[in-house]
């Protein structure tokens, strides 16, 4: 069902905590539907030096997580808030569609940390 | 890799001895029992000794049996059947909110159909209470349809009493007993139950094959088959000899070795709920604590999600299944749970592991072994925790509905 790059990402992800003294933190999904996903920032000249996660949800929804961190990382904030659902789900091979929920989380989260961010900044 | 299989209740292995019962109907059996000659006698003989062996099994006689295409069309015919030759003497149907879909889906039809539906509440544990059925029984009640036994928390419904209301006030009654046969008694007469489901795939015969139980007199008629006069007009098609001789041994065997497998799985059950419990923090036991099936274990693991321990125990070579919604394919995680007031945080965090004839203690040590660094793992992932996360309570708050719950 799922692609081997999900299935390693399952496995080892990438990037998993939390920063205590992040600069952007984004917190979305509830219990209810079954997935929740916290993206902790650093950033540093407008380029995210480090991000951490952490997820509450399926195999999908732990796999996106992992990747939406690698890639934004080392990106500044105007291009990570161009990383779409969608090209993270494309850079993990494909999802099963009925899992398409559970992984457009994980860039919404990342935007949502950095809008965190931006707030902070005003 | 080693490979637990602890998923009985999704389905089983059929058995050599069943195997064999079939491959003779599928190569020398081959007749066709509705056939005159040699060959279709052969089939017809195969047809009555497993109508025999099913009826034994359950305490019926051989003609009160109908073979099916499985659990899900015995459901689906024996609500039907009754609903549409009775609506003349009433439209109210009965059914509980942890029934199969099966049967759920098909109450449910009949509801946009004119017919006026109730579904009874369950308490904390999945139970249908006596009363909440008393208080709900009509004058224009015609059936109600009330599992055996729970498939996801394993729950063994007081059907004897339930049934008992129905009798006195003329009502059918019906029983899915898919989850209950070969694991505990299943008997018609003193369940009292007008009509019961059985399936093969759940005892160790095989898939796509199932048995209707109606009893004698009862106003049923076939309502959604059409077709020729098998199963004396009950149910159309050409048999499925092979399956249906396969049944039929399979709950030959299932009733012989009850009472004793019975014992030894409730002795691994009650290990498996006891190391779960005493080494892993943060868990609930669904359903019953012990009126449940002697094979069934259902847990819910807080701040976790059912379908990534499925994924890290199959990586471990461990089956067993999950009610989260990432594994039903919809949002909503098991109707089950969320009916016996479980919140939903906690329904997409549930573990169902059914034991079977080939798991040993040494498969449950195994399964400890494993599920310990999975649940620590996913945990150490998770942003819930016991400080940030909804606080479930052992009150009433969310069961709200039913009267059997007096706490
Ligand atoms: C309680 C119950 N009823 C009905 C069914 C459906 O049976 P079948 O798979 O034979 O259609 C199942 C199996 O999933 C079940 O657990
Ligand atoms: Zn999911």
């Amino acid at each position: 069902m799922y692609t081997e790059k999900v299935m390693d990402h399952f496995e080892n992800p990438r990037n998993v905590g939390e920063i205590p003294d992040a600069d952007g933190v984004g917190l979305v999904g509830n219990p209810t539907c079954g997935d929740i996903m916290k993206i902790y920032l650093k950033v540093d000249n407008d380029v995210i030096t480090d991000i951490k996660f952490k997820t509450f949800g399926c195999g999908a929804a732990i796999a996106t997580s992992s990747m939406v961190t690698e890639m934004a990382k080392g990106k500044t904030i105007n291009e990570a808030l161009r990383l779409s659902n969608q090209a993270v789900a494309e850079a993990l091979d494909g999802l099963p569609p009925q899992k398409m929920h559970c992984s457009n989380l994980a860039a919404d989260a990342l935007h949502a940390a950095i809008e965190n961010y931006r707030d902070k900044q005003k | 890799m080693r490979r637990v299989y602890m998923d009985h209740s999704a389905t089983t292995p059929v058995r050599p001895e069943v195997v064999e019962e079939m491959l003779n109907c599928l190569t020398e059996k081959f007749g066709n029992p509705s056939s005159l000659h040699y060959f279709g006698r052969q089939g017809r003989s195969a047809l009555d000794e497993a109508r025999e062996k099913v009826a034994n099994a359950i305490g019926a006689k051989p003609e009160e049996i109908v073979f099916t295409s499985g659990g899900t069309e015995a459901d689906n015919m024996a609500i039907h059947g009754v609903a549409m030759l009775n609506q003349n003497r009433g439209n109210h149907v009965i059914t509980s909110a942890v029934e199969h879909h099966a049967v759920l889906n098909t109450v449910k039809a009949l509801g946009k159909q004119g017919f006026t539906v109730t579904i009874l509440p369950v308490d904390k544990f999945g139970m249908v209470s006596v009363e909440d059925l008393a208080n709900a029984i009509t004058d224009k009640t015609i059936l109600i349809s009330i599992m055996h036994a729970n498939n996801e928390v394993g729950t063994v419904q007081p059907i004897k009493e339930l049934a008992a209301l129905a009798r006195a006030k003329g009502i059918l009654f019906h029983t899915d007993a898919v989850q209950s046969m070969g694991k505990i008694p299943v008997n018609v007469d003193e369940l009292g139950v007008d009509l019961l489901t059985i399936s093969g795939h759940k005892i160790y015969g095989p898939k796509g094959i199932g048995a209707l139980y109606i009893r004698k007199g009862t106003r049923w008629r076939q309502s959604l088959f059409h077709g020729g006069a098998q199963e004396r007009l009950r149910r159309a098609g050409t048999e499925n000899v092979p399956g249906i001789a396969a049944l039929g041994r399979a709950c030959e065997l299932a009733v012989q070795e009850l009472a004793e497998e019975a014992v030894r799985l409730t002795g691994l059950r009650d290990k498996l709920i006891k190391e779960v419990m005493d080494k892993i923090p943060d868990v609930r036991l669904t359903g019953h604590p012990t009126k449940r099936l002697p094979n069934h274990v259902s847990f819910c693991f807080e701040f976790i999600e059912g379908e990534s321990m499925l994924l890290s125990m199959d990586m471990k070579g461990i089956a067993a299944s999950s009610g989260s919604a990432c594994t039903s394919g919809s949002l909503e995680p098991s109707h089950v749970l969320l009916a016996m007031g479980i919140p939903h945080e906690l329904a997409h965090g549930s573990i169902r592991l059914t034991l079977g004839r080939d798991n040993t203690e040494e498969d449950v040590d195994y399964f400890i072994e494993n599920m310990m660094p999975i649940v620590e793992r996913l945990r150490a992932m998770s942003p819930l925790n016991s400080e940030n996360e909804f606080d479930f309570e052992d009150s009433c708050a969310d069961c709200k509905v039913s009267s059997s719950c007096h706490l």
